[in-house]
């Protein structure tokens, strides 16, 4: 009930997304447990969830995963002349396996990443973009992870 | 290595879309999955735990957080220097992701990759700038690569929704 609304409230999205990018409560009900942390309810918390989803702000709540213990994922490029630019960006975002796709600033102007649940799966749709456009796909797989994932920190100014 | 069972993938895959956001999510997933709320959440920690999951949350959209300038540092570091390189770049406050990745000679001779977000292009770039010109690795070839369209964020397509 609007009524019933605090300062606290209005501020509870921030809070939420300062305190649960990690480590989200692995209970029977986490947003429960997140509202008792942050003194309201479960059901402000879930609204707060909701709003945030449907803006845009929180892609979901799930897991980020050590690189390649679960599937394969390999960061990729095409240098795309800019007449083809929005066909090949169509072609690349077309299959399920790909989850990122830029355009960046560069020669080499169209970067996405190909996650599949095996590395032959993986390889079979860098192969088949390569193959439909026609374009060299550099293929720039992880070596090694220097940053210890803690989530984005914001800055509410 | 972490040995992952069918259940184990099924549980993957049915995290792809998120969470459900109602009050026992858990349970949600194990009727996806075919097993009990209980399961779902000694199976989680144990991804957890092992380090296959490396943090489990809420995954925020720079782009819609006001983080709309963001760069991708790359830079060419002879081989025996990478390592340290890395490490120093990981633990600027600026820098959110810090790898190593192969190489694609000759087109491009990058190993190194740093990403940077912030919310002015001006001000990342002054920041990486500054950055690279404090750490001496300025000396060393790169370049910086802002995003200019996103076409498509996800989630991974990991797991396995049938077993093979």
């Amino acid at each position: 009930m609007a009524m019933d609304r605090t300062e606290e409230d209005d501020n509870l999205p921030h809070r939420l997304l300062d305190g649960c990018q990690r480590d989200f409560p692995l209970t029977p009900r986490p947003f429960g447990a997140l509202a008792a942390r942050l003194g309201t309810t479960e059901a402000r918390v879930l609204d707060a969830f909701r709003d945030m989803r449907k803006e845009g702000l929180v892609g979901r709540i799930g897991a980020v995963y050590r690189t390649n213990t679960v599937g394969s994922s390999c960061l990729a490029a095409i240098g795309v002349p800019l007449e083809r630019l929005d066909e090949v960006a169509a072609l690349v975002c077309s299959f399920p396996e790909v989850n990122h796709n830029y355009e960046r600033e560069h020669a080499f102007n169209l970067w996405f990443v190909v996650t599949a649940p095996d590395q032959a799966r993986r390889d079979a749709v860098l192969d088949a973009i390569e193959t439909e456009s026609g374009l060299r796909v550099l293929r720039l797989p992880m070596l090694e992870d220097f940053h210890l994932d803690l989530g984005f920190k914001l800055s509410w100014s | 290595m972490v040995v992952m069972d069918d259940k184990d993938l099924a549980l993957v895959a049915a995290l792809r879309g998120g969470l459900p956001v109602a009050p026992r999510p858990y349970a949600d997933l194990g009727r996806v999955v075919g097993i009990t709320e209980a399961d779902v959440l000694r199976r989680l920690r144990d991804l957890q735990d092992s380090g296959v999951i490396r943090r489990f949350g809420a995954i925020v959209r720079h782009h819609e957080a006001g983080y709309a300038a963001n760069a991708m540092v790359v830079l060419d570091i002879p081989d025996e220097g990478v390592a340290e390189a890395g490490k120093r770049l990981a633990a600027e406050p600026i820098v959110t992701l810090c790898y190593r990745r192969a190489r694609a000679l000759p087109d491009w001779p990058y190993g190194l990759y740093a990403m940077v977000h912030g919310r002015d292009r001006r001000e990342v770039e002054g920041q990486v700038a500054e950055m690279l010109r404090r750490t001496g690795l300025d000396v060393h070839p790169h370049a910086v690569l802002f995003s200019r369209r996103r076409f498509k964020q996800t989630a991974g397509c990991y797991g396995r929704e049938r077993a093979p």
